[in-house]
Parts: C-alpha cells; sequence; structure tokens
C-alpha cells in the first residue's frame, strides 16, 4: 500500500523540479526540491512505495530527466496519469520507473488515500474499487522489466 | 501508400525504403547534442558503465548555453566536468557561443539528418528540414554508446502555410496561435509540419521561430519542406544537405489545417501555459517589471532587428528592466555591426552576453514574488523566470520592445 499525491492537468517539468535545482551534481540534492512550487511538503511527506496521481498532459515541458530521476529517488512507486507528455514518458521508463495510464483513476481518489499496485496483473486497488491498467507497449515493457535502458549497455 | 518527411527521414536512418506512423524503428543518429542543463548526470552514468564507450565521436556536439557564465560554484563544477569530458575524448565542444539550438542551426544541423538534442526544443532543426527531437540523459546516453536508438513513427498534423503576414505580425504570433488552436498537448507523440506557397514568403528566423514552439504542443519533432530560402542559408554557411524529403501527395496525415497568414493578429501567452492565447489588445496595460528579448526563439539578428526599430529613439520605461540577449555571438556580431546594441543600450537596455538567459530561468534576470515579465522565452510555466508567484507573458519581439518602452503590454502599433 502507497499513499496518493494527487495533482492536476498539465504539470510541467518545470513545476516537478525547477531550472535553480538542475545543475546541482547528483540527483540526491535535487530530490528535496521536488514539486517545491506546487506542494512544497511533497518532498518531505512523500515515502518509499507512494504514488503520483495526476490527470492529463503530465510532465510537458522540457527533457530534464531529472523530473523522473527525482521522483524515483524519492522512492515514488509509480506515476499514473489520464496521459503522459511524450519525453517524460520516454525518460521514466527509461530510468525503470513505471508511469501508467488510467483514464479512470484520477477521478476517483483523492490527495491521501491509500492505494495499491500490482505491476504484474496490472492492476490498481482502491479501497474496494479496482481500475485496469494501460498496457505498456511491448518494446517500453521490455526496458522497464530490465531495469531501465542502461542495463542494455552492461550486457 | 505515401509517405509523410518524418516516415522518409526514419525509413533512411532506420536503412528500410520504407516505414509508417506506429511502427518501432532502430535508427542511427547523425548527430547528438547536449547542453549543460544534463550533460553532468550523463557524464556520471557514463562513467558508471562497465564498457563505457563512445560509437562516433564526431557526432557529438556539446554545447555550454544555459547557465554560462556560471550563476554558483556548483554550476562551475558541473562546466568543468562537462568541458573536461569534451576536451579529453575530443567532442566538438561550444562555451559561450551561443544558445544550443542557434548555434546548431549555424554550425551543424543538414536538411534529412535524424538529431538528438538532450533539450526540448531541438524540434528546431525541422526549420532546415531535419528531424530533431528532444529526450533526456539515459536516451541520450544509450545513442552515444551506441550510436542507435529506436523511434516510435509518429504520425504527423500538415499545416499549410498560405499567403503572408501582415506588417506588425510575426512568426511568433503565428505558432502561438496555433498551439491555441491545437492546445498544449494537440500534437503530443505528433510530427508537425508546414508546407504551402505561405513558407517562402518565411526568412530562417520565422522559420526557426515556429519550429522551436512546437513541442509547447507536445510535438516530438516540427518540419518544414525545404526550399530556396533554407538552401541559401545553408550555403551562407558553408554546408551542403544530407538528404531532401519532401511528403508524398499521397501521405497521410493524422489532420490537415489551411492556414491564411493574413489573418494572424498579434498575439500574447498568458500566464502559466502556452496554449493560453489572447490578442495583445485583451492584455493592454497589464503591468510589466522586466522585458526579455532573446532565446532560441527569438534572439536571431532579425529580432533584434524589429526591437532596434520600435526602441530607437525612446527609453525604456521606468522601474522595468529589459534585458536584449542575442542568441548567438554570430548574431552578437552582426547587432554590433549594425549599431543595434547602441540602439538598445542607448534606450537604457541591458544587452547580455549569448546564452539561455531569464528563459530557462535559473541564470540572470530571474523574476521576484509577484512580479511580472513579457518574454519572447519559451515558456511561461509557474515559476520558469523565478520565484514560483511570478507572472510570465509570451509575445513577439516587437510587442516585447512595445512593452518595455511603455511599462505594460501593449502592442508596437499603439506606440
Amino acid at each position: 500500500m502507497g499513499k496518493v499525491f494527487r495533482f492536476n492537468k498539465d504539470v510541467d517539468t518545470d513545476q516537478i523540479i525547477a531550472s535553480q535545482y538542475l545543475l546541482f551534481p547528483t540527483i540526491d540534492e535535487m530530490k528535496v526540491h521536488t514539486f517545491e512550487s506546487l506542494n512544497s511538503d511533497f518532498a518531505s511527506q512523500v515515502k518509499p512505495g507512494d504514488f503520483v496521481v495526476a490527470d492529463e498532459n503530465f510532465g510537458c515541458g522540457s527533457s530534464r530527466e531529472q523530473a523522473p530521476s527525482v521522483l524515483k529517488a524519492l522512492g515514488v512507486k509509480a506515476v499514473i496519469a489520464k496521459s503522459f507528455a511524450r519525453i517524460f514518458y520516454r525518460n521514466s521508463i527509461n530510468i525503470g520507473m513505471p508511469v501508467i495510464v488510467s483514464k479512470e483513476l484520477y477521478d476517483a481518489v483523492k490527495d491521501g488515500d491509500e492505494m495499491e499496485l500490482d505491476l504484474q496483473a496490472g492492476i490498481i486497488t482502491v479501497g474496494d474499487k479496482q481500475f485496469p491498467c494501460t498496457k505498456l507497449p511491448a518494446k517500453m515493457q521490455e526496458i522497464l522489466d530490465q531495469g531501465g535502458l542502461i542495463a542494455s549497455l552492461d550486457n | 501508400m505515401g509517405m509523410t518527411m518524418a516516415e522518409k527521414i526514419i525509413a533512411a536512418a532506420a536503412g528500410k525504403e520504407s516505414c509508417k506512423a506506429g511502427d518501432i524503428e532502430t535508427v542511427t543518429l547523425d548527430r547528438l547534442m547536449s547542453n549543460d542543463g544534463t550533460t553532468h548526470l550523463t557524464i556520471d552514468m557514463y562513467n558508471n558503465l562497465k564498457k563505457p564507450r563512445i560509437a562516433d565521436v564526431d557526432k557529438l556536439v556539446w554545447i555550454i548555453d544555459h547557465n554560462i557564465p556560471a550563476d554558483s560554484p556548483k554550476t562551475a563544477a558541473s562546466h568543468k566536468k562537462m568541458r573536461d569530458f569534451a576536451k579529453e575524448h575530443g567532442i566538438t565542444f561550444y562555451e559561450g557561443e551561443g544558445v544550443c539550438h542557434q548555434v546548431m542551426m549555424e554550425k551543424h544541423v543538414r536538411p534529412g539528418e535524424l538529431i538528438f538534442g538532450a533539450d526540448s526544443h531541438t524540434c528546431a532543426y525541422g526549420a532546415l528540414g531535419a528531424f530533431g527531437t528532444g529526450v533526456g540523459c539515459t536516451d541520450y546516453l544509450y545513442a552515444m554508446v551506441t550510436g542507435t536508438s529506436w523511434l516510435l513513427v509518429p504520425e504527423t498534423i500538415r499545416f499549410n502555410l498560405h499567403g503572408t503576414l501582415k506588417k506588425g505580425v510575426y512568426a511568433r504570433d503565428l505558432i502561438l496561435t496555433i498551439i491555441g488552436r491545437i492546445s498544449a498537448n494537440g500534437a503530443n507523440y505528433k510530427a508537425m509540419e508546414f508546407a504551402g506557397d505561405g513558407l517562402k514568403g518565411l526568412s530562417i528566423a520565422d522559420r526557426i521561430s515556429i519550429c522551436n514552439l512546437c513541442v509547447e504542443a507536445g510535438a516530438k519533432t516540427a518540419l518544414m519542406e525545404v526550399d530556396d530560402v533554407a538552401l541559401d542559408y545553408l550555403k551562407a554557411h558553408g554546408r551542403e544537405p544530407k538528404a531532401i524529403f519532401k511528403s508524398d501527395d499521397d501521405a497521410v496525415f493524422s489532420e490537415v489545417f489551411d492556414i491564411d497568414l493574413s489573418e494572424i493578429e498579434p498575439i500574447v501567452a498568458k500566464p502559466h501555459f502556452v496554449d493560453n492565447i489572447v490578442p495583445v489588445s485583451e492584455c493592454e496595460g497589464t503591468k510589466i517589471d522586466e522585458a526579455f528579448l532573446g532565446s532560441c526563439n527569438n534572439g536571431r539578428i532579425e529580432d533584434l532587428r524589429v526591437g532596434a526599430e520600435v526602441i530607437k529613439g525612446k527609453h525604456v520605461a521606468d522601474k522595468v528592466r529589459f534585458l536584449v540577449v542575442p542568441a548567438s555571438r554570430e548574431v552578437y556580431k552582426q547587432a554590433l555591426k549594425e549599431g543595434l546594441l547602441d540602439i538598445f543600450m542607448n534606450a537604457g537596455a541591458m544587452v547580455m552576453n549569448p546564452n539561455c538567459s531569464v528563459c530557462w530561468g535559473a541564470c540572470q534576470g530571474v523574476i521576484g514574488e509577484g512580479e511580472t515579465l513579457i518574454s519572447t522565452g519559451t515558456r511561461n510555466f509557474k515559476g520558469r523566470a523565478g520565484h514560483k508567484d511570478s507572472f510570465v507573458y509570451l509575445a513577439s519581439a516587437a510587442t516585447v520592445t512595445a512593452s518595455a518602452i511603455k511599462g505594460y503590454i501593449t502592442s508596437a502599433e499603439v506606440q
């Protein structure tokens, strides 16, 4: 079980991690500033295994891979949104963080709800309700299964 | 069945006769651009590889442009890491030469190329008929190590441009209008292709401005047909095309828009989304604290000429800062030669070195709590230019400069 952190539509990568932190030497130094402009308590409150749930077009804007990287570093288990901007989506898979399209979940949960994700079965459970996850394209599932794109370079 | 420009470029990069939207292809990249926004992290990942290697160092171009000159010891350390790595491995490297996309257009991009850039505005390269797309550092590293990557072949939205823009209306107004029409994710995963008789009246500066902003509609890439204007630009910069592709007459487009350029009006994108557009007149009188003329979208010599014409003999309003930032050293030198920098400085503007400046919101000219910026930059997201509770309006070089003079948002015609 993990807690839901809920965000509106068109959350851009500047909101996830602002430009002024991107040239910090490491992701660990950046991650305390995650979602600073939207929810300044996020970084201190989020626990490993929690979830980000969002409306349409999550992660729009810049190609900064720091955006999914800080979420992963804080232990976010998956981002579930109605839709994703393409670069964020691809970057997330590349670093081995699940990004899941669900048209229903956002409208069915509120901030702080507990939810469960069974990635293998593709099922999200909130209370007594269940929601199916949209399947990833085979190529992306393969990258995710191996723990990200870089793993294939070390084989 | 015919193919689109995007399909033809990807097919060529995949060594195939054809491909179609929805296919996933393994492609060989022609060029790999990376800047100081993420390269320090790419280097860390590279150094952690069991067998670090670079497939073809000649394809790599690294550019320090976002935080140049460095604003803090942490930035300086990240720059040093990038500079030292580039020098050690013989990577083509620029520092202080200009905003990465402008430098790429001036020195590297060729029609028909497939280019990854670790920056979302890489789609600008479509102005020269190249398929440029933004990637994160993991994709970049994979391509740097293997020379290849995989791509989902995008569907294409086609924009047929007709006629000419009215006087006082600019390419920036056109692309903001288009983004407003299709919305901030209206082209997600897709290519935006521009063709039609209206193209010939648009300069390379105009074309870069249009293609550059297509990512603000979510586009994977932007493409324009290569014509004499593009070939003349290439020739003037000492390059030849790799290949010239155009969409077949029977190519399949997901949507087709016909746009009469004479109907476009001066536009402002209001906070906090690029698709939040209104005519300039609707924002008339909105007080500003700062104005910015520059960026990979509107920092070219043509934009500086427009700004200089508007401000010549006038002065920046009291309490307003006006930042003028040529997009490259080439642009800076030309502006100097033409006396434009004198005009800006006599008017009370601050002329900065070529860099991403306030468009990047972390280097110079950041705005404070409650402040308002009008900008030719690429984005107006919340906090993009500084404090999280500040406001960014996007507009053309003419509107930005006219507003700097008045101290509130106004169009150049109202002067």
